[in-house]
């Protein structure tokens, strides 16, 4: 009854493992979907790439004095603006921070909007698809027609228009402004999970395990959880996953664009959008090279993470 | 036919007033309407009372947003701060907007869709790899980072194009439009890669096959047709998104466009024009969503007979 295994969607055409008869020539089938999708990442280059890069952005962001000792809010004008040397590997920006540091310092911003806001649309789009499909009726149809409203403004003006409307407090701790960041993007980017899992849920819910488990008498938090959210949820996580690179990217153009995360907050988009004007552009591109890199790295091996999965969990697309 | 395209627009207007409120209730419903409509300074007194008055900001709420539609529909957006009125604006700047979205959905459907299907039919060979590495790095750059650097790279270091396009010409506007597309043309490549590939195992192009037609039949006819649905659709979403977008890439090239007013707003804190060119953006997108549905309805009869 608990054995979180199975289908997911029903193009995954493995059995629940409970099903399958034991024996010899047949403990191929017994593998169940996550088992059977962890041996496939396993055998994938690019997810081991991916690990490897998420990993050293983690700790980046986690402890970036393990990186660099230099103090990025430390700006020193006979230096300002040189080019890469010894001393400055990345070289200095016009405030004379030392780029090296302030990219290492970055991580931290994007990484945390990124990670949260996916938890975050994980979080609220798949309650409430379970509930939509689950329930289905007068509930869907409300759930679904708010769900709609949400999407059908685009995630980078919704930004604009909530981040000009009610700009974070710059006197907040940067947790707190990043919690404001991921509660906006959490708002407008949750119906398409919900939608996704509504889907996912309504194909599984049929199905005969389902059925016989309501017939021994288990209650719909039983249903969901044990039964219809562990063979449901492969298509979110995937689709959580590419989105994380999506979210970070929006953060850093909402930065670029003066919004969102500012000053003295440190972050990529901010350091990029300093560097873009067309003088610095021309004196220093050092500025706007080395945050770009990071930024484009960061989002790179979180979409290669979940093209793994993908490939993994969905055979239909190898 | 006709019931899903009536299904279709009935089915759009809540969403259009859902939208429109949201935005409505955004700005005038939580905290201060007037809060950022002056530039850095706080509002004059004499600002206020006409802000109230010309927002019906006494009446109760709804009755707000009735008479903010009712302007909206007339094609009133207000007038900015220093007295710019925002509808005559837009209307102004659309012509160079509506370029560099062409330009860029262009450069998608060309580039995009070739690149798919050449990477789909050479499956595991060095073109497939070639496209979709390439594909996968250019989605991961962000519009913002493409345009910074392609113009370092092009316009400052190369001297191929112009580095800004203030004038807004055909040419000048190629740079930022190809930026612009940047990340869709990749994606559409990745889509129609994928799209191909399934589409190349089905039932009815093995049976295609087995009729005896030739490979231009089966790929160039049965395979092709079914597969550029879901390419066409996204074309057709993102040109709604693409004026969104346009941001952005307004913003690095300079240029005088609908994004390029969005971002004087913000700059200049006039949150009559943020406020009114969003909305313009997002009503924009909802009808463009909106006239892709129904096309789908043609391409795809499978759609309306639902």
């Amino acid at each position: 009854m608990t054995d979180p295994s199975g289908v997911a969607v029903s193009e995954f055409s493995t059995p629940p493992a409970g099903e399958v008869r034991e024996g010899g020539q047949d403990r191929q089938e017994a593998r169940s979907l996550w088992s059977d999708a962890w041996r496939e990442l396993r055998r994938n280059p690019l997810f081991w790439i991916s690990v490897v890069l998420i990993v050293v952005l983690l700790t980046m962001a986690v402890a970036p004095q393990l990186f660099t000792s230099t103090d990025p809010r430390y700006g020193d004008l006979a230096v300002a603006r040189q080019p890469p040397s010894a001393e400055h590997v990345f070289g200095t920006t016009s405030q004379g921070y030392d780029v090296y540091a302030r990219v290492i310092h970055g991580a931290r911003a994007s990484i945390l909007v990124g990670v949260l806001t996916s938890i975050g649309t994980v979080v609220v789009g798949g309650l409430i698809g379970l509930i939509s499909g689950f329930y289905g009726g007068w509930l869907d149809a409300l759930l679904s027609r708010v769900g709609e409203i949400f999407f059908a403004i685009p995630l980078l003006l919704a930004g604009i228009l909530t981040f000009y409307l009610f700009p974070p407090d710059l006197e907040d701790p940067l947790i707190l402004q990043v919690l404001t960041v991921v509660g906006v993007l959490v708002l407008f980017g949750w119906p398409s999970l919900a939608r996704l899992m509504r889907g996912a849920v309504l194909q599984v819910k049929p199905n005969d395990y389902v059925n016989a488990a309501r017939a021994l008498g288990a209650s719909a938090p039983r249903l969901i959880f044990q039964h219809i959210l562990p063979n449901a949820v492969a298509p979110m996580i995937v689709v959580a996953t590419l989105n994380l690179g999506t979210y970070i990217a929006v953060e850093a153009t909402l930065a670029f664009l003066g919004i969102g995360l500012r000053s003295p907050a440190i972050s990529w988009g901010i350091d990029i959008s300093l560097a873009s004007s067309i003088g610095l552009v021309r004196a220093a591109p050092h500025m706007l090279i080395f945050p770009s890199i990071f930024l484009t790295v960061t989002i790179l091996a979180f979409i290669m993470l979940g093209d793994a999965i993908r490939d993994a969990i969905d055979p239909k697309l190898k | 036919m006709g019931s899903y395209v009536l299904r279709r627009l009935l089915q759009m207007i809540p969403v259009i007033i859902g939208a429109t409120f949201l935005i409505f209730a955004m700005v005038f419903g939580i905290g201060d309407p007037a809060a950022g409509r002056c530039g850095e300074r706080a509002c004059p007194e004499a600002f206020l009372v006409q802000f109230r008055q010309e927002y019906n900001l006494d009446e109760p709420l709804i009755v707000q947003y009735g008479l903010y539609m009712a302007k909206l529909l007339t094609g009133d957006f207000g007038e900015s701060f220093s007295g710019l009125s925002v509808a005559e604006e837009l209307i102004n700047r659309w012509p160079t907007t509506i370029r560099l979205a062409v330009i860029a959905v262009c450069f998608e459907a060309l580039v995009g869709i070739a690149a798919g299907i050449l990477a789909a039919l050479r499956k595991g060979r060095f073109l497939d790899y070639l496209v979709t590495l390439s594909s996968l790095l250019v989605i991961s750059i962000p519009v913002f980072v493409v345009g910074s650097l392609s113009q370092l790279v092009f316009g400052i270091r190369l001297g191929i194009f112009p580095v800004t396009a203030t004038e807004g010409g055909w040419f000048d506007l190629l740079l930022p439009g190809l930026v612009l597309g940047s990340f869709s043309v990749a994606y559409i490549a990745r889509l129609m890669r994928s799209t191909m590939i399934e589409n190349l195992r089905s039932d009815y192009v093995r049976t295609a096959r087995a009729k005896g037609l030739g490979p231009g039949r089966t790929v160039g006819v049965h395979t092709l047709r079914n597969s550029m649905i879901p390419a066409i659709t996204y074309i057709g979403y993102d040109l709604g998104a693409l004026m969104g977008g346009a941001v952005v890439t307004e913003r690095i090239f300079n240029i005088n466009g609908i994004g390029g007013f969005l971002f004087y707003g913000i700059n200049t804190k006039d949150g009559t024009i943020v406020v009114g060119t969003v909305t313009c953006l997002v009503l924009v997108y909802l009808l463009a969503n909106l006239l892709v549905d129904v096309l789908y309805g043609v391409l795809d009869p499978r759609i309306s007979h639902d």
